[in-house]
């Protein structure tokens, strides 16, 4: 499922979610794109759109162009092991400044997830 | 040649009411635009001088780099906000009739999308229903390989799943060389599918932009940009 929200801009949120997917696997490695014109559908979003999110993959290294076949996500395991470390860092960092709102420093945060 | 439409100092009035007062918009090729303004702005009046339906009464308006005329009318498919099919023809004759006027229209497309729509080719359109009828004119004019849509309020008559339906046909269509100019108060509905918007204002263009310009520097939707720019 795709979920769109309004107040950001659209090509970066499915900039999001196409990482997502590949991260979590449901786009496995080496694996072929759907088309364009497909996953735009696919997103209610326009081409256009989607086809600059792709673009933006591309330079990222996690989706490579096979001329005239078509688009494939990156063989690179590392690559995904890289951009999988920094959303988690990115996650954990936003979870402990949520946690210092309520009070909780880096080591209580640690010892109630030991406990959890 | 990347621009599709070009207005300069673009005037229409009605008597002493002035419809349009200086429209200046450039539009180019490949981009899906929303046309949105509140009732009365000038919408469809610009839509239907680009279609020739009016004649302009000063300034300049040009398709593909010509006057707005024969040869223009051949790339321009235009939905008007009204139907005009004649109720006692069947789809089937519909059909046929475009294919005959126009030169660009796909039978093959028009009945494919009648079948997704689950349309019956031989139903006559005095026995469907006003959100059918909407569909097959929407069918009709999306079926035509040309180089400019207008979609004078597209989705207002239909229900929500085939709203849908007919965003994907209108993504699912989608041409590089193409422009398909969208009219509609139901932003929301539609704003992910947007590459541009044009709002309009008395006869004035008031601000052309990305969709996801807007969303980036305002941090907000096109539809609550719209809600503030024209706040009664």
């Amino acid at each position: 499922m795709w979920k769109i929200e309004g107040n950001r801009p659209v090509y970066t949120q499915l900039l999001e979610q196409i990482e997502n997917r590949i991260i979590s696997g449901e786009y496995p490695l080496g694996s072929k794109l759907p088309s364009v014109r497909e996953l735009a559908a696919e997103a209610a979003v326009n081409p256009n759109t989607m086809q600059k999110a792709l673009m933006e993959l591309e330079r990222n290294g996690l989706v490579y162009t096979q001329r005239t076949v078509g688009r494939y996500i990156t063989e690179d395991a590392e690559k995904l092991k890289e951009i999988k470390a920094n959303n988690a860092k990115e996650l954990i960092s936003e979870f402990l400044s949520k946690m210092k709102n309520i009070g909780l420093n880096k080591e209580d945060t640690i010892a109630l997830i030991e406990n959890f | 040649m990347n621009t599709i439409l070009e207005c300069k100092g673009l005037r229409k009035n009605y008597g002493p009411f002035e419809a349009l007062s200086g429209v200046e918009l450039n539009l180019d090729r490949g981009k899906i635009i929303g046309l949105l303004g509140p009732n009365g702005s000038g919408k469809t009046t610009l839509i239907k001088l680009a279609n020739g339906l009016l004649a302009k009464t000063d300034g300049e308006l040009k398709i593909a780099g010509m006057e707005v005329g024969i040869e223009t009318k051949k790339i321009v498919s235009y939905l008007p906000e009204r139907t005009y099919l004649n109720n006692w023809m069947k789809v089937s004759q519909i059909i046929a009739y475009f294919k005959d006027f126009y030169d660009n229209f796909s039978e093959a497309k028009a009945y494919d999308m009648l079948k997704r729509l689950d349309i019956d080719p031989s139903a006559k359109l005095s026995t469907l229903s006003k959100g059918t009828k909407e569909k097959v004119q929407l069918i009709l004019v999306m079926s035509r390989d040309a180089d400019l849509y207008f979609l004078d309020e597209p989705i207002a008559g239909v229900d929500p799943a085939a709203r849908d339906y007919i965003l994907n046909t209108i993504i699912t269509n989608y041409n590089p060389q193409a422009t398909i100019v969208i009219s509609t108060h139901l932003i929301s509905d539609i704003e992910q599918i947007l590459d541009e918007v044009v709002f309009i204002q008395k006869g004035k263009i008031v601000l052309h932009k990305t969709v996801d310009e807007i969303r980036s520097i305002e941090g907000k939707s096109v539809d609550a940009l719209f809600r503030e720019v024209f706040k009664c």
